[in-house]
């Protein structure tokens, strides 16, 4: 990621930066994923604090890394902050961005779930579980058939359906080592197999 | 249903513990870390059982913030409360935050090689089984269920389509769907 702009950043920068994210945070139903539109509007679109490129990269890197996705929120901080500066203000950047991100739906997920645990009894709660447990199991389905037809849903991808399709398989019905798996996928995309 | 954990279930020993299950699965979740958390803390660790992980991820969907962010701190929380929370949050994000850091610097190098597009592209796929894998895992949570299999399999099927096929917005499942699913299982749990 070229920084290909030098961004003139004060405190009024930085706490617009911040408030963004932290209004976004509650908004965030159904992951951080669901606030990239927003986040581009933001970011790219209304303030050229990015360049679209940036953008994509700081998702693209999230998502082939190990860890939770919502990683990206912090590679654009990052890349905010490197064109704003140079390193130190990049950590800054992630920093503001996390915190923002972060501390208004932990605040409202953790007092929602102590609230239940204590109320567990509570025919409303069981109500609430039980009701949701099918639709759960039917948007994890769903995660994994949009993200299989990310790179297009043209026929031409059946290859790497196929891969999908054959991993969940083998996931499901043996204890090999997901690191394999992946290994597995990494090489067969690195020869262009698929 | 969910209860407190029998004291003699498996459970995390100390906060130190906690921190350190969740790097560890969290550094092996390569395009998201559901598929891990299930692997993990239902089938090895069995701090939960598939009924409670499917109890726990409706809470963490249903609420703003990342899913797997809420369900590290839903999990963290029940055994050490807020300080429980807090070790499975910072053990599911300081690792990995170091590692993307470290990705980002070296990326400008090598993002037009197409071998490594590629290979993002495999393990993109890859990842997309993993989770279709915890789903279908996650069917036998349902047998317990209040609704009855045809009702479960029914909400199921209906949110698959109404997100997959359709492309509606989640909320819309999550209050439609969802609100009936539960008003149904209202219905059939006695007072």
């Amino acid at each position: 990621m070229n920084a290909t702009q030098q961004l003139v950043f004060g405190a009024a920068e930085w706490l617009e930066f911040f408030f963004h994210f932290l209004s976004l945070s509650l908004l965030a139903v159904g992951g951080g994923i669901a606030t990239i539109p927003d986040m581009h509007r933001f970011l790219v679109d209304n303030n050229a604090w990015l360049t679209e490129a940036q953008f994509n990269a700081s998702i693209a890197i999230a998502q082939a890394a190990p860890g939770p996705n919502v990683l990206f929120i912090a590679l654009l901080g990052w890349n905010v902050g490197l064109n704003a500066g140079g390193y130190l203000s990049g950590l800054w950047g992630i920093f503001l961005a996390m915190t923002g991100m972060l501390i208004p739906s932990t605040l409202l997920t953790y007092n929602a779930a102590q609230w239940g645990q204590r109320n567990r009894e509570l025919r409303s709660v069981r109500a609430f579980k039980q009701g949701m447990a099918p639709i759960v199991v039917g948007l994890i389905m769903s995660t994994s058939l949009i993200l299989a037809t990310a790179s297009g849903r043209s026929l031409d991808h059946w290859p790497l359906w196929l891969m999908s399709a054959v991993t969940a398989l083998i996931c499901w019905r043996t204890k090999l080592h997901i690191l394999w798996l992946l290994t597995a996928g990494a090489l067969i995309g690195w020869f262009g197999w698929v | 249903m969910s209860s407190l954990p029998a004291p003699d279930r498996p459970r995390p020993q100390s906060l130190t513990d906690l921190f350190i299950s969740f790097t560890l699965l969290t550094l092996q979740g390569f395009g998201g870390v559901m598929a891990i958390v299930q692997r993990e803390l239902v089938e090895k660790k069995r701090w939960l059982t598939a009924e409670e992980f499917i109890e726990d991820w409706a809470v963490a969907q249903v609420m703003p913030g990342p899913n797997v962010i809420n369900l590290s701190l839903i999990i963290g929380g029940r055994y050490f409360g807020l300080k429980g929370a807090m070790a499975a949050l910072s053990g599911m994000l300081a690792a990995p935050l170091l590692m993307v850091l470290t990705l980002a610097l070296i990326y400008a190098q090598f993002a037009s090689r197409p071998e490594v597009v590629g290979a993002l592209r495999g393990m993109g796929a890859v990842a997309a089984g993993l989770i279709g894998a915890t789903a279908l895992k996650l069917i036998k949570g349902l047998k317990t269920n209040v609704l009855g299999w045809r009702w479960c399999v029914a909400f199921g099927l209906a949110s698959l389509v109404a997100i997959a096929a359709l492309r509606l917005p989640l909320v819309y499942v999550i209050f439609g769907l969802g609100g009936l699913a539960c008003a149904l299982a209202y219905r059939e749990l006695q007072p």
